[in-house]
């Protein structure tokens, strides 16, 4: 599992990620949402290491990330990026096994190979093994790049995290959804999930709990149906929306009806008159 | 491919054992012949370990900074070397250093990493290395180490100036044994190191971010890696000049033939290397027979075009 305590980041004068405390044990998934600008980009890169907090700590397994090596990090916690590119035409499984590497030295074994098709299976990539990466469209890349996150954690003993930048953005609808019920069948394999989305109906039907930033802090940490509100979608999103009961699912449904316009110089009615 | 591209390397060897100014046959060669074990022989060593340093030195970089217009020469590594080089063939002497054979090698692989030094401090923001910055930083480079090396011209006497001029166009010529043993001391173990790199260049390909979430400490192994391809770079232009787009070209060809995979593109690229500057040489040898043509103008002359070409296919992706 994996624990922000109390982290803060400041950049320049401006703190991006200012006092957070979230616990994400095996089997759950956490969707961290905010608006643009509320800091759920910076406290991944926290929580993946990339970034070294100005202030508090991540832990890894009840021990903080500096008393890891990369490398025993690289077996316990994967990490889907919001894009990325590829400089040369490797092959699609070539890009998977990738996420393998930190499993082997010099070659790698019939059990890599194995995984490497199970996790291209399990993302729809399957059809696409031996084409060139640079050749997919966005939606195809994500999915390969999913496929290699996957692979990296796939059947490990012990604790895993998962971590999943905005997963769905460059989706269809049908892979959004596809991509979450992966991080569910990741969480039921006892993986800790951490996933950034913007699409909240997608975080509360999957999410079995929600972290809601808002310029740094928490402004709200609970299941769907406790944390998604009229007032906190007004407070934090400047979203307009109806919240009811989804007709078929346990899960709260987010109707929304339009951004709320806050009043400001430029906004007031008077000044078009 | 691989085992097909070492039997073309053999065959290039061959070729290039065979022709010369002074015609030589299979008696002679076993008859201990002169010109065949002091001059053929180890031109062609030297071309094997030039080119392989080239062609791994290219692959390494292109893999490093994740694009394929990058090379030693272009941002700026070969010329630092090469202004090493030249201050050593110049002022070596008038420091009383004149015999001193590690002197070349020592002053090009000082100065290479001090251009390496200064590429990196220029071009590299966020722990980022955007191409355009790196190859702008690499025109600078070039620029300071030209009219550096020109001012050396200025300084130098008749004797040191036909050596200038000769190894500035690039060339094997020099290749004694001593020679050779010297240029293998300094690049052979960095060129072994990298050919075994390419599970940690197929991460970086990735990005640092994503190779550090895979195990790998980027800063560390790209600063190890890069100072092994100056130490080759600088091994190599202290014994045969300036060979220019070598390390351009070759790892291009390679991943036609083998993939992007650097696994099999280091080795691919170290054979092919070797092969084409071998053949390169037998070639700048024998087409103004008796004289011969730098080599440095015929890999330029080849590279040049190709690098345009691949300008033309890249642009759209520099803009």
């Amino acid at each position: 599992m994996i624990e922000a305590r109390d982290l803060s980041f400041v950049a320049g004068d401006r703190p991006l990620v200012d006092g957070v405390t979230l616990a994400v044990e095996p089997g759950e998934i956490l969707a961290v949402v905010g608006p643009n600008g509320a800091g759920k980009s910076t406290l991944l890169r926290l929580l993946t290491g990339e970034l070294a907090p100005t202030s508090g700590e991540v832990h890894l397994g009840g021990r903080p990330l500096s008393a890891w090596t990369l490398a025993e990090q690289a077996l316990r916690r994967a990490v889907l990026p919001q894009h990325s590119d590829l400089a040369f035409p490797l092959a699609c499984s070539e890009v998977v096994l990738l996420g393998r590497s930190p499993h082997f030295t010099g070659r790698e074994t019939a059990h890599d190979v194995a995984v490497v098709r199970l996790a291209m299976l399990a993302t729809d990539t399957l059809g696409f093994a031996d084409r060139s990466y640079p050749t997919l469209s966005g939606g195809e890349r994500q999915r390969v790049q999913a496929a290699r996150a996957i692979a990296q954690i796939w059947g490990g003993a012990g604790f895993r995290v998962l971590i999943l930048d905005e997963p769905t953005a460059s989706l269809d609808p049908a892979h959004q959804h596809a991509m979450l019920r992966l991080a569910q069948r990741m969480a039921a394999d006892r993986c800790a999930v951490v996933c950034v989305l913007h699409d909240l109906n997608l975080a509360a039907q999957y999410a079995t709990r929600i972290a809601v930033l808002h310029r740094g802090r928490l402004a709200a940490e609970g299941k769907p149906q406790r944390v998604f509100s009229g007032e906190l979608l007004s407070e934090v999103f400047d979203l307009d929306a109806l919240v009811v009961p989804h007709p078929e699912l346990s899960c709260p449904l987010i109707v929304p009806r339009g951004p709320i316009v806050k009043s400001g110089p430029m906004n007031r009615a008077g000044d078009w008159q | 491919m691989t085992r097909w591209l070492f039997v073309g390397l053999l065959l290039a060897a061959a070729y290039a054992l065979s022709v010369g100014s002074v015609p030589l046959g299979i008696g002679d060669v076993l008859g201990g012949n002169a010109v065949f074990f002091t001059i053929r022989l180890p031109r062609v060593v030297l071309g094997i370990l030039v080119g392989a340093g080239l062609g791994v030195a290219g692959a390494t970089m292109q893999g490093i900074f994740r694009n394929p217009l990058v090379d030693p020469g272009l941002v700026g590594i070969s010329s630092g070397a090469a202004l090493g080089a030249a201050g050593a063939i110049v002022l070596g002497a008038r420091l009383g250093l004149g015999r001193v054979t590690w002197l070349l090698p020592l002053a090009a692989f000082g100065m290479a990493l001090l251009a390496m030094q200064l590429i990196l401090r220029l071009a590299r923001t966020d722990g980022r290395t955007p191409v355009a910055t790196l190859l702008l930083a690499g025109i600078a480079i070039n620029a300071l180490a030209a009219s550096q090396i020109g001012f050396l011209t200025f300084l130098a006497n008749d004797a040191q100036l036909r050596t200038l001029t000769f190894w500035t166009l690039g060339s094997l010529g020099a290749a004694t044994w001593p020679a050779v043993t010297i240029t293998a001391m300094f690049s052979l173990a960095p060129v072994l190191f990298l050919l075994r790199q390419g599970r940690t260049l197929n991460l970086l390909l990735l990005g640092e971010a994503e190779a550090s979430s895979l195990g790998l400490s980027p800063v560390r192994v790209v600063r190890r890696m890069l100072v092994l391809v100056t130490l080759i770079v600088g091994a190599s232009v202290a014994i045969a000049g300036v060979l220019a787009f070598v390390g351009l070209v070759v790892p291009h060809l390679v991943r036609i033939l083998v993939g992007a995979d650097h696994r099999r593109l280091l080795p691919a690229a170290a054979i092919l290397g070797a092969g084409l500057l071998v053949l390169a040489d037998a070639l700048a040898r024998t087409v103004v027979s008796p004289a011969e043509l730098p080599l440095g103008i015929v890999t330029a002359s080849v590279g040049s075009p190709f690098f345009l070409a691949l300008l033309v296919r890249e642009r759209r992706r520099l803009a």
